[in-house]
């Protein structure tokens, strides 16, 4: 069939159709052994943390594990919302809502990952370094977030992610 | 094949069949080397024997240490306190990793000063950057096995690099760790990458030392070997040298091994690992600071994962942007300055990856990344121009030996088995 073509024969293209079945089955024995390093079953059975929230008194932070990582659920003061809420968007990196960022907007539940490179920020401590807006702050490289998780200054692209979460009773969230 | 004619009977038996002790000959004994290298041509022989010394201590360490985040920090402690000189053998194998950087680093400036990355040397080169691509990975994920709180932190950072690449970052991120933070899974591969990858690096040695053969040992006068007169064989003059070399680096290596094992390391990873808590301040060890301090000096995050990426990968391509048909920096009076001046660079970088990243810090980081790549994308290119070298000898023979004349006669190796 190819002969009519110049320089290519059948010869030609049963050599490009073999080569290309095998890379295709070479593909197809890769993947398994790509894939093998993916989250297992047994560490996708734990993808989700409830936490009763009732202990949680106003100002308050608490750190729990979710998907071995921490997540910050703070009990926030009128301040606090009220500073979270009050911000300009145009001043803000990574512009988002505070009301997006909560189900209740008294009870603020992060992942507690600075999402420059994953270091745990601080602030969940009274005593703890806050950074400049009063929120949180990484001090691998310098991060700064606000009282609503929002990065406001530092090499941190994106805002502290929100989780899925809901409310299973009044004081229960499920967390994944 | 010519070979050499072996006295016992049982290695010619050997040899007419396999004929691996006529190519030992040719590539250990009689191989021809310049007779001017000087000392700064040991750190090649002595990289390749601490790798040995890294993987003899590595398989026995590997006898004794648990890959399991439960297990791992007092696996290690118990090398440390129980097994029968499992605490010498971890020092050696811990400071090993840090010497073989030293040695390795040395190795490359002399090859950055003498210009051994130019034809026909540009693959030798390539696959030493490969090599030392290969050392930081082993490193890195050797760090990781003792689950201290380092380790568990410089884990998460260096794999959250990954997380910059847009896209596909956070997949590859899951990907690398196994579930959704560094953890077991994470653990259990790296133990298995830390083992097999010193292997890869046996191998790229292996092809590192045949593309070296081929041409030969680059020297100090930078000029192609002209003759007989101008090399003599590596067996015994080299490798009487080496040895040399190698007992000074054992005495200091065993100085540091035995008398302050943990200069290098850092006190925090003998906290065990806790993923709820940072440490104040997350540092590499010393080997990576220079590319520590170029990744935080860039303020955007995917910049910044690049522009660290490319401070070796401008390596790979060094041999087309230093186009002075010159190699050795010792007729290069220009290029000469400024070599010191990356090394000074260099230097700085390393100071300052170890600094908390504000203030004036930043801004020499900023300075000093700049420097690191104007000096090769910009000075390298330009002074292959505008440099005038100084002359260069006639012959290796010639600068050696007074005249060449009187070298021609006087330099007739003598072989003695």
């Amino acid at each position: 069939m190819a002969e009519s073509h110049a320089g290519a024969n059948r010869r030609d293209f049963i050599q490009v159709a073999s080569t290309t079945m095998g890379v295709v089955g070479a593909a197809c024995v890769a993947w398994p052994l790509i894939d093998q390093m993916n989250p297992a079953a047994d560490t996708l059975a734990l993808l989700t943390t409830e936490f009763d929230i009732s202990g949680v008194e106003e100002g308050m932070s608490v750190t729990i594990v979710w998907r071995g990582k921490p997540v910050f659920v703070r009990h926030r003061t009128e301040k606090e919302v009220e500073e979270a809420r009050s911000v300009d968007l145009d001043d803000l990196p990574d512009p988002e809502v505070d009301a997006d960022r909560t189900t209740n907007p008294k009870f603020l539940v992060m992942v507690g990952v600075c999402t420059h490179l994953g270091c745990v920020p601080l602030g969940q401590k009274a005593t703890d370094p806050k950074g400049e807006w009063g929120g949180w702050f990484c001090p691998c490289h310098g991060s700064h977030y606000d009282t609503s998780g929002r990065i406001r200054k530092g090499p941190a692209p994106s805002n502290l992610s929100v989780p899925p979460h809901e409310y299973i009773s009044d004081t229960v969230i499920r967390i994944g | 094949m010519s070979g050499p004619n072996f006295p016992n009977p049982i290695v010619r038996w050997i040899d007419h069949r396999l004929p691996i002790f006529t190519l030992m000959h040719h590539e250990m004994h009689e191989y021809p080397t310049p007779k001017n290298l000087n000392y700064w041509w040991n750190f090649g022989s002595l990289a390749g024997i601490v790798l040995v010394i890294m993987l003899v201590t590595g398989i026995v360490l590997s006898m004794h240490y648990t890959a399991h985040v439960d297990y791992a920090f007092q696996s290690v402690e118990r090398i440390m306190r129980d097994v029968n000189y499992g605490w010498m053998i971890r020092y050696i194998h811990a400071n090993g990793a840090s010497f073989f950087f030293i040695v390795v680093y040395i190795h490359i400036f002399r090859g950055l000063y003498f210009g051994s990355y130019k034809a026909p040397r540009e693959l030798l080169w390539i696959l030493g950057v490969v090599i030392l691509l290969l050392m930081m990975a082993t490193a890195f994920m050797g760090y990781v096995l003792p689950w201290g709180q380092m380790s568990f932190w410089g884990a998460t950072v260096i794999t959250n690099l990954f997380s910059a690449i847009p896209g596909i970052g956070d997949w590859i991120v899951t990907l690398l760790w196994g579930g959704f933070s560094v953890d077991n899974p994470t653990l259990n591969r790296f133990y298995s990458l830390h083992y097999l990858l010193p292997f890869a690096i046996v191998g790229v040695v292996v092809l590192h030392i045949w593309a070296l053969h081929r041409f030969g040992s680059n020297n100090p006068l930078g000029i192609d070997v002209r003759g007989k007169q101008d090399s003599i064989p590596f067996h015994p003059y080299y490798t009487i040298k080496d040895m040399f070399g190698l007992g000074v680096f054992l005495i200091i290596f065993s100085a540091v091994v035995f008398f302050m094992p943990n200069a290098m390391g850092h006190p925090d990873n003998y906290i065990p690992a806790n993923p709820m808590v940072t440490p104040a301040n997350i540092v590499p060890e010393w080997y990576f600071l220079p590319f520590y301090a170029i990744l935080r000096a860039i303020p955007d995050k995917l910049l910044g994962v690049i522009a660290m990426f490319a401070a070796i990968g401008v390596l790979f391509i060094l041999p087309w942007l230093d186009r002075s048909p010159v190699r050795s920096g010792t007729f290069r009076p220009i290029f000469k300055v400024f070599f010191w001046m990356l090394l000074a660079d260099c230097v700085l970088l390393t100071y300052l990856g170890a600094k908390p990243p504000e203030g004036v810090y930043v801004i020499l980081a900023r300075i000093g990344t700049f420097y690191y790549f104007f000096h090769f994308l910009i000075l390298l290119p330009a002074l292959s121009i505008f440099e005038t070298p100084k002359p260069l000898p006639r012959s290796i023979s010639q600068p050696v030996l007074g005249s060449g004349a009187a070298a021609a006669a006087a330099a007739m190796p003598k072989e003695n088995s």
